[in-house]
């Protein structure tokens, strides 16, 4: 007999999820991670003494279903507090989103927003079933999964002729297109769009899915704000890991998986376990990976249990990371002109054009020169991240790409981090003197020291062409692998990434039925 | 691979033995393979089809698709690529192969050379390069394009071993079928493999391009003690039938070349089951295959016997006189040396099971007017002729 029902490779928050629903079924369950700690790019970092800091910041859109079923309030998770966005102008006149209402745009601009605003969560709740439900495998006439598509075809009827012609019109439209006929202010066009370019390597002016990216997010409870949970993101993967626990899972850390065994008999394959680095086995009857998709199947299974066709589909995926992560220890709080709080999360991009431009050059395999980004300084919400009276910034650093044209370097990683706090300190004079500590991780180095393809934090781009049922691709995209026994439970699944939970969630339910 | 800048200005390519069908050629009867310009018939399709069963038949091999395989991955390569157990072959030796998408679909067939320890030839009826190169991440394995580096030609017939044997090339009587042994003819290395697509005695032989003039001068340097001849390959469509071999992209739709859903066929339907290694570990299409073995057979590609002496050309395939429709013919010839119709017919199955009456209906002309017959078939599940002479080791001398 297998020493588990189910084995779950990686910790992060998906994986977590997955292994305390199985746990609550009654499944005996192991979670292996490799770092020493759960929570994948959740995880806690320290990257000086005394200051922490995950390399997320923020959650966008965590279930509340999950959250209930899980119980993570009782396993300490405390109330999240939706933070403002903020879109940030040299000049001080920043751009203020917060809880449904715009300051800091002039009237006509306040005046588009309200209507923007309804139309985008109008839609937004029309695709609202497909991000919470498996999607249909096609060809396979399973009645609930279909009914996910009846279900948004009544949405879509039941908006009206009007604003479905508008949704079929913005759907794939371009962010820049949308945001020019709304609106006039440049930061508010930026701050609005740029939920849109995360997740995939997208610039306003690129054609599609954009939009989709920022319906995603519209539809979760929060409305598209983000939150910051008491305890910062680290206090959602404890609630997490301690609900996985009280219902039996098992988190071993230190733990890092080497190969998935793939058991050949004359009926076929079947996952039954896994080898890990030091060479121990562990056995299960099934495998549930929270790795990435390239990183499970091609490192973790092996091309020679994978047929041609599907190892080209799986090795085609776009993985290659396009955002890097500054970690900044500061002595004192950071003043950014015309800012009462650096309380909320602030965005640097002073036009459409110059994340336009910031892309253009990643597109190249260069860094860009005016880096555009956002940034937490969770030390406000959260204290305990620094030491007293000390902060931390966090900024996730949009386009800096993977594979850089001549290669990663310390130097080359010391520019673009110099470039980074230049960029900041037009907003914030002061910051440099400031500084005590400063880190940098470019996708290369998320990718060695996170074991995550490409350095991708969505584990493969969220793009129309992987999105739905082709996440990550045909044939594993209901969370089942070619393989009986496999399955994947992350962000390379449906619907994607962000700290949601519900690939996790969607995959337990999968296996569970 | 060599690219040639001016292949515009030539709608076909020229194997390296084209000069010799030109002198030998009266009916100028040329087609296109594999974008070279081959012969369908060189003199007289009679003469060519009697050379190989009754005396020896030279045909040009060079326009096959060949494949260079090689690498420490290469055998685990091919085995996850065909269907078959690649791991039980030797070096010195060939096998045929199927592979298939990952529906368990054909792709293509062809023949696994083993030319030495990690260093495999594959040749295939299609161009495969894409699906080799694609199949070819994450292993170990280089893979070049041989097709237009290495030229073939098939030396087929009952007297083949005696003519190869008086045009020079030696220490060919041990050859087993299957085997290849590298050898000389005169001082010109060639290799030589005991294969064929003929059903028939024969040996392929591979070589230089710049050499290939003269191994075939030697050769026809006996034509006075042999009856040899050059031959196209209208004359091959009648012996492969004969010999019951199919040819993937005509008797069936290749996978990759489908669009319509269902027309493209598994190895179990086109009668290829028998390379078909379940049990030999993963191989793309594996699971399909698995599948598709648990469920009753859905139709094959069937050997048929078509009564009478009609010319079956292409027809329809009834379960009955004025019976239902059931099938069509792929392929067909008249098999001077059986004195009978030969067919391969892809037959729908009725509950798993072949119908047990096949008939199939004749469109023929006498004086370009068209008549209708219909003729019983009877399927046969050996290949129609099967010399016994053809398997002999050392082969019989003439």
């Amino acid at each position: 007999m297998a020493s588990y029902d189910s084995i779950i490779i990686g910790a992060g928050h998906n994986g977590l999820v997955c292994a305390a629903y199985l746990a609550r079924s009654g499944q005996r369950v192991l979670v292996l991670e490799a770092a020493d700690e759960p929570g994948g790019l959740g995880a806690d970092r320290e990257f000086h003494p005394g200051f922490h800091t995950p390399i997320a910041h923020s959650v966008s859109h965590f279930s509340q279903k999950i959250a209930n079923d899980l119980k993570l309030t009782a396993h300490g998770l405390g109330a999240a507090k939706p933070v403002p966005t903020v879109g940030l102008n040299t000049t001080g006149a920043h751009i203020i989103l917060q809880e449904g209402s715009l300051s800091g745009a002039g009237t006509d601009d306040t005046r588009a927003y309200r209507e923007y605003s309804r139309l985008m969560l109008r839609f937004a709740d029309v695709l609202k079933p497909f991000w919470q439900k498996t999607m249909p495998r096609i060809g396979m006439n399973n009645f609930s999964d279909l009914a996910t598509f009846a279900h948004i075809g009544i949405n879509l009827r039941r908006i009206g002729k009007k604003d479905m012609q508008e949704f079929l019109r913005v759907a794939s439209l371009p962010v820049r297109d949308l945001m020019d006929e709304y609106f006039d202010n440049d930061i508010l066009k930026t701050t609005l769009g740029w939920d849109g370019l995360i997740g995939a390597k997208l610039a306003p002016r690129s054609p599609n899915s954009a939009v989709l990216a920022m319906l995603y997010r519209l539809a979760g409870e929060s409305r598209g704000a983000h939150t910051i949970p008491v305890g910062g993101v680290n206090g959602l993967i404890d609630a997490l890991s301690k609900s996985a626990m009280a219902s039996g899972a098992e988190i071993r850390c230190s733990a890092e998986v080497g190969h998935i065994l793939i058991d050949g008999n004359a009926d076929g394959l079947t996952a039954k376990g896994v080898r890990l680095a030091n060479g121990d086995t562990v056995t299960a009857d099934r495998v549930i990976s929270a790795a990435d998709p390239q990183r499970t199947f091609l490192d973790l299974v092996g091309v020679e249990y994978l047929d041609i066709g599907f190892t080209n589909r799986i090795r085609r995926l776009r993985c290659d990371g396009y955002v890097a992560k500054l970690h900044l220890a500061l002595d004192s709080a950071p003043e950014f002109e015309g800012l009462q709080q650096a309380n909320g999360r602030m965005i640097i991009a002073p036009d459409l054009d110059a994340i336009e431009f910031a892309f253009d050059h990643s597109k190249y395999g260069e860094c860009p020169d005016s880096p555009v980004m956002e940034i937490v300084v969770p030390s406000i919400n959260e204290p305990s991240v620094a030491p007293d009276g000390k902060h931390v910034l966090s900024a996730h650093v949009m386009y800096v790409p993977y594979q850089l044209k001549g290669g990663w370097n310390p130097t080359a990683r010391d520019r673009v981090c110099e470039r980074t706090i230049d960029t900041i300190a037009r907003y914030a004079p002061g910051i440099r003197e400031q500084i005590v500590h400063q880190e940098f991780l470019t996708p290369a180095d998320l990718e060695r020291q996170y074991r995550v393809t490409g350095g991708h934090w969505h584990h493969t781009e969220f793009a129309m062409d992987q999105m739905l049922m082709m996440r990550p691709t045909y044939e594993a995209a209901q969370y089942r692998t070619p393989i009986p026994g496999l399955f994947l439970c992350a962000a390379g699944c449906h619907p994607g990434g962000d700290i949601t939970g519900q690939a996790g969630h969607n995959a337990a339910h999968e296996i569970l039925r | 691979m060599k690219f040639d800048h001016t292949h515009f200005r030539q709608a076909l390519l020229r194997t390296p033995f084209h000069d010799r069908f030109v002198e030998l050629s009266t009916t100028e009867e040329w087609m296109a393979w594999n974008t070279y310009k081959v012969p369908r018939v060189v003199d007289k399709l009679p003469t060519e089809y009697f050379a190989v069963r009754s005396g020896c038949a030279v045909m040009d091999l060079t326009p096959m698709e060949k494949y260079r395989i090689s690498g420490r991955g290469a055998r685990d390569y091919l085995d996850r690529l065909v269907t078959r157990d690649i791991s039980k072959l030797k070096a010195g030796r060939v096998t045929y192969v199927v592979w298939c998408n990952d529906e368990g679909k054909v792709i293509d067939d062809g023949t696994v050379f083993q030319l030495g320890e990690n260093d495999y030839r594959l040749c295939a009826q299609h161009h495969q390069f894409d699906w080799l190169l694609m199949s070819a991440r994450g292993f170990d394995v280089d893979i070049q394009v041989e097709t237009h580096d290495v030229a073939a030609l098939a030396v087929q017939g009952p007297t083949s071993w005696s003519v190869l044997a008086a045009a020079g090339i030696s220490n060919l009587e041990q050859l087993k079928p299957f085997g290849i042994a590298d050898l000389r003819c005169g001082d010109i290395p060639v290799t030589v493999s005991r294969t064929g697509y003929t059903g028939d005695l024969g040996y392929e032989l591979w070589m230089d391009p710049a050499n290939a003039l003269q191994v075939w001068d030697a050769i026809f340097s006996v034509q006075g003690q042999y009856d040899i001849h050059a031959m196209g390959l209208s004359a091959l469509e009648m012996v492969r039938i004969e010999a019951g071999f199919i040819m993937p992209g005509f008797d069936f739709n290749t996978a990759e070349a489908t669009i319509r859903n269902g027309y493209d066929r598994s190895p179990f339907e086109v009668g290829l089951g028998w390379v078909v290694n379940l049990d030999k570990g993963h191989f793309t299409g594996r699971k399909a295959l698995l599948a598709e073995k648990s469920r009753p057979a859905k139709r094959r590609l069937t050997k048929i016997v078509v009564d009478g002496n009609k010319p079956v050309g292409e027809a329809f395939i009834y379960d009955g006189k004025n019976g239902k429709q059931t099938g069509e013919i792929k392929c067909a010839t008249w098999s001077p040396i059986l004195k009978a119709n030969l067919a391969l017919a892809d037959i729908e199955f009725i509950n798993g099971r072949l119908p047990a009456q096949l008939w199939a209906r004749i469109d023929y002309q006498r004086e370009l007017k068209w008549h209708s017959a219909w003729a019983e078939c009877h399927s046969h599940s050996k290949p129609f002729y099967v010399p016994e002479y053809r398997s002999a080791t050392p082969p019989m001398r003439y």
